[in-house]
């Protein structure tokens, strides 16, 4: 159709003038028909079009996709506009963005099968206000992802809501260029994931009744290897201390109930200015990656890594770590405040608080050889700081 | 069916005058320009078929894989257009070049005979911008089929009896499966799993410039049962078949770092004892893609062996498992030495 042909010869125009005199809005009421007439949409939209989602609940039955760029799907609250995917049959996560210039915004998705909306190869992507939930709570049948880019430069999630996630609340995977900000995750196996990534800054996030609050992760054999460069700053990181429901095999399977923020691998991490309170083994763990790997690219150490400027409250009092009892048992009852295997490159902790090391010496090193050993950190003075995220000009502006 | 090889207008005419009196029609020439602009609402805009509902074409060849996709059990009648004047381009083992104004078409069908249902046609379009994927419903008449680029659900019986919600894909999912570095392309005619006698005929009636010299050609799934079979071939055909369009670099699973490509000879990259990374709920509790030895330890068999979304692979396409596929990847990760 005619519509299709100039779609194509609009596209390069629309990037550069995103309110380009054309941009259409349509309006998608939920009831009979909701899948096919949403899908057909999103579809059928055109670069700078907006697809509006009434207010109310969409029963569907598909996972749905948009692979238009610089459409903007935009609900009338994370509360009001509901995806509802309970009865889903089909595909691997509620909503897929495979396009550029998206905006998502505003609507809540709930019980999708697989993950909630996954953006893959989406450059420029923003998260709005999003709620995504398995309203049942934690629960292994629960999907892994709540939100979820992967692959992609310039990434936006904030002022958003995951729960019951039975991987990561908000999982940035592969991608540079990232900010995530204020947003609540509670109740997930991960709070916030930044896997195999660059340039990323996670702040004035709360997370809670995660298993782990907040977790910077890098993995070998992955197409993206050598993550680093992520200032995790000025987040609320309490209560997480549920315990994990991951499926095993997931790295996350492994990670203990009790963690506040967890750095593994990654070159360059800062964990500055949090309040940490009540993660029950340990608010800031540092350890190495323990498997076997066959990829001469992967270092599997945390390197670099500075905490400074964060807040302490109760924490490591029951620590979900083999042997976790008799040392915290050996250190007063609790665990001190940050942990480490011994293996990290360039540690640097600016907070007066103690830190227990496992002191292995090489990574894979079985725990059963571990020289626990408590060291009291040299106070630094400055550190560098990391470079400041800038979002490419005019992307934020979308939100207005 | 017009077996391979009528593509020369000679035999095209030889033919049209062996059609049955009540369905005849004169050959009618493809519709080039849909094919080439715009989004046909109808299928038979096209003028793909001179008979839709027996599926005759005098324009395009039918070929068939010798390692097929499976597609919940549906039969699946494949062609091949290529504009008059215009010739296919042989690639060694890979895909045909395709010119510009050719198109893959794929109808999906249950049953035989007089009970034969047509359920969708697939097109692919080669036109100056890229290759188009559009999915088209037949109606209940099986006269003509509908664009659908929703998609659609539909009530299928099965030839064993069995009743499914049978997918159509939206245009998006075509793509999902179709892409390659961000671009749509084809995946089924590479010269390794087109037969060689398709190849000869193509090139005999000027439609293919050339013989492919195939290095590494697929097994053919429907000779699994013989003596000679190898199940590692099978396997690997299968997997290259069913899996790597999404699990290869520049695919929609490329994130996975899994590489189930027929040419993918790095164990790790084959999910030999390779961790998830992102399979979620779908890894089952086991810890990774294949475990030597041991199909039940093997991600891979437990994701082929659901139904369920958010742990079914593949995760289009498919509402049932196909358990021929299955027992060769069991076998073959069954007999692959533990250490």
């Amino acid at each position: 159709m005619l519509k299709f042909a100039l779609a194509a010869l609009a596209a390069p125009v629309a990037l550069t003038c995103a309110s380009a005199a054309t941009a259409e809005t349509h309006t998608i009421e939920p009831g009979e028909g909701a899948q096919e007439r949403l899908q057909e949409a999103l579809i059928l939209a055109e670069p700078g079009d907006e697809i509006v989602l009434a207010a109310g609940r969409y029963a569907l039955t598909d996972g749905l996709s948009l692979d238009v760029d610089g459409v903007t799907l935009r609900g009338a609250g994370m509360d009001a506009s509901v995806l509802d995917f309970t009865a889903q049959e089909g595909a691997g996560e509620g909503l897929l963005v495979t396009s550029d210039d998206v905006t998502l915004r505003d609507f809540g998705i709930e019980n999708a099968k697989g993950d909630g909306i996954k953006s893959k190869g989406a450059d420029q992507i923003i998260y709005h206000a999003i709620r995504v939930e398995w309203t049942g709570g934690p629960d292994a049948s629960n999907g892994a992802y709540g939100i979820y880019p992967v692959e992609a430069s310039n990434v936006l999630v904030q002022d958003s809501y995951v729960r019951g996630a039975s991987d990561a609340g908000i999982y940035v995977g592969q991608s540079e260029n990232i900010i995530v900000r204020r947003n609540r995750v509670v109740e997930n196996v991960a709070g916030i994931e930044i896997e195999n990534s660059n340039f990323a800054e996670v702040t004035e996030n709360l997370a809670t009744k995660n298993t782990g609050g907040i977790l910077i992760f890098d993995l070998p054999g992955l197409p993206k290897v050598g993550g680093g460069s992520v200032l995790v700053a000025r987040n609320a990181v309490i209560d997480n201390n549920t315990d994990n429901f991951a499926p095993e095999g997931n790295i996350v399977a492994s990670v203990p109930a009790g963690t506040g923020v967890m750095v593994m691998a990654n070159e360059g991490v800062h964990i500055r200015e949090n309040a940490l309170v009540n993660n029950s083994t340990s608010h800031v763990m540092m350890i190495a990656y323990t498997q076997p790997f066959d990829d001469e690219r992967y270092q599997p150490r945390p390197v670099d890594v500075v905490v400074k400027g964060n807040i302490y409250g109760t924490g490591g009092n029951a620590p979900d770590l083999p042997g976790g009892t008799q040392l915290a048992a050996m250190t007063g009852g609790s665990l001190p405040h940050i942990f480490s295997d011994g293996l990290g490159r360039g540690l640097i902790v600016g907070d007066p608080t103690p830190i227990l090391s496992l002191g292995l010496t090489r990574v894979g090193q079985p725990i059963t050889e571990a020289k626990p050993e408590i060291i009291n950190p040299v106070i630094a003075g400055e550190t560098a700081e990391l470079p400041k995220v800038a979002l490419p000009e005019g992307m934020e502006a979308r939100l207005k | 069916m017009i077996r391979g090889g009528i593509l020369l207008g000679l035999a095209t005419l030889a033919l049209a005058g062996a059609v049955s009196q009540s369905e005849a029609r004169s050959p009618v020439a493809v519709n080039n320009s849909a094919v080439t602009q715009g989004i046909p609402k109808t299928l038979s805009k096209f003028s793909f078929f001179a008979r839709p509902r027996a599926q005759e074409s005098f324009s395009a060849a039918d070929y068939t894989l010798k390692t097929p996709l499976y597609s919940d059990g549906a039969d699946k009648l494949r062609f091949a257009y290529v504009p008059n004047g215009k010739a296919m381009k042989a690639n060694g083992d890979g895909l045909l070049e395709f010119p510009v104004g050719s198109a893959l078409i794929k109808t999906f069908a249950f049953g035989e005979g007089a009970d034969r249902r047509l359920i969708e046609t697939r097109v692919l379009l080669h036109r100056a911008e890229g290759w188009v994927a559009l999915p088209y419903v037949w109606n209940e008449e099986q006269t003509d089929a509908r664009l659908a680029v929703a998609g659609a659900r539909i009530p299928v019986t099965r030839p064993d009896g069995t009743e499914i919600s049978y997918r159509v894909p939206n245009k998006n999912q075509c793509k999902q499966c179709h892409v390659k570095d961000g671009e749509v392309t084809p995946i089924g005619p590479k010269a390794r799993n087109l037969r060689t006698e398709w190849l000869s005929d193509a090139v005999a009636g000027g439609r293919l410039d050339r013989m492919p010299v195939v290095t590494a050609g697929l097994p053919h799934w429907g000779e699994r049962d013989s003596e000679i079979a190898d199940v590692a071939a099978l396997a690997r055909a299968y997997l290259d078949v069913n899996c790597a369009h999404c699990h290869q670099p520049g695919g929609m699973a490329s994130n996975s770092g899994l590489d189930l490509r027929w040419e993918q000879d790095d164990p790790h990259a084959l999910g030999i004892r390779k961790p998830p990374v992102a399979a979620g709920r779908g890894a089952g509790g086991l810890l990774v893609s294949i475990e030597p030895g041991a199909p039940d330890k093997s991600i891979l068999t437990h994701r082929m062996a659901s139904t369920e979304p958010g742990v079914a692979m593949p995760e289009l396409g498919k509402s049932t498992v196909d358990k021929e596929g299955l027992a060769v990847i069991r076998q073959w990760i069954d007999e692959m030495p533990a250490q």
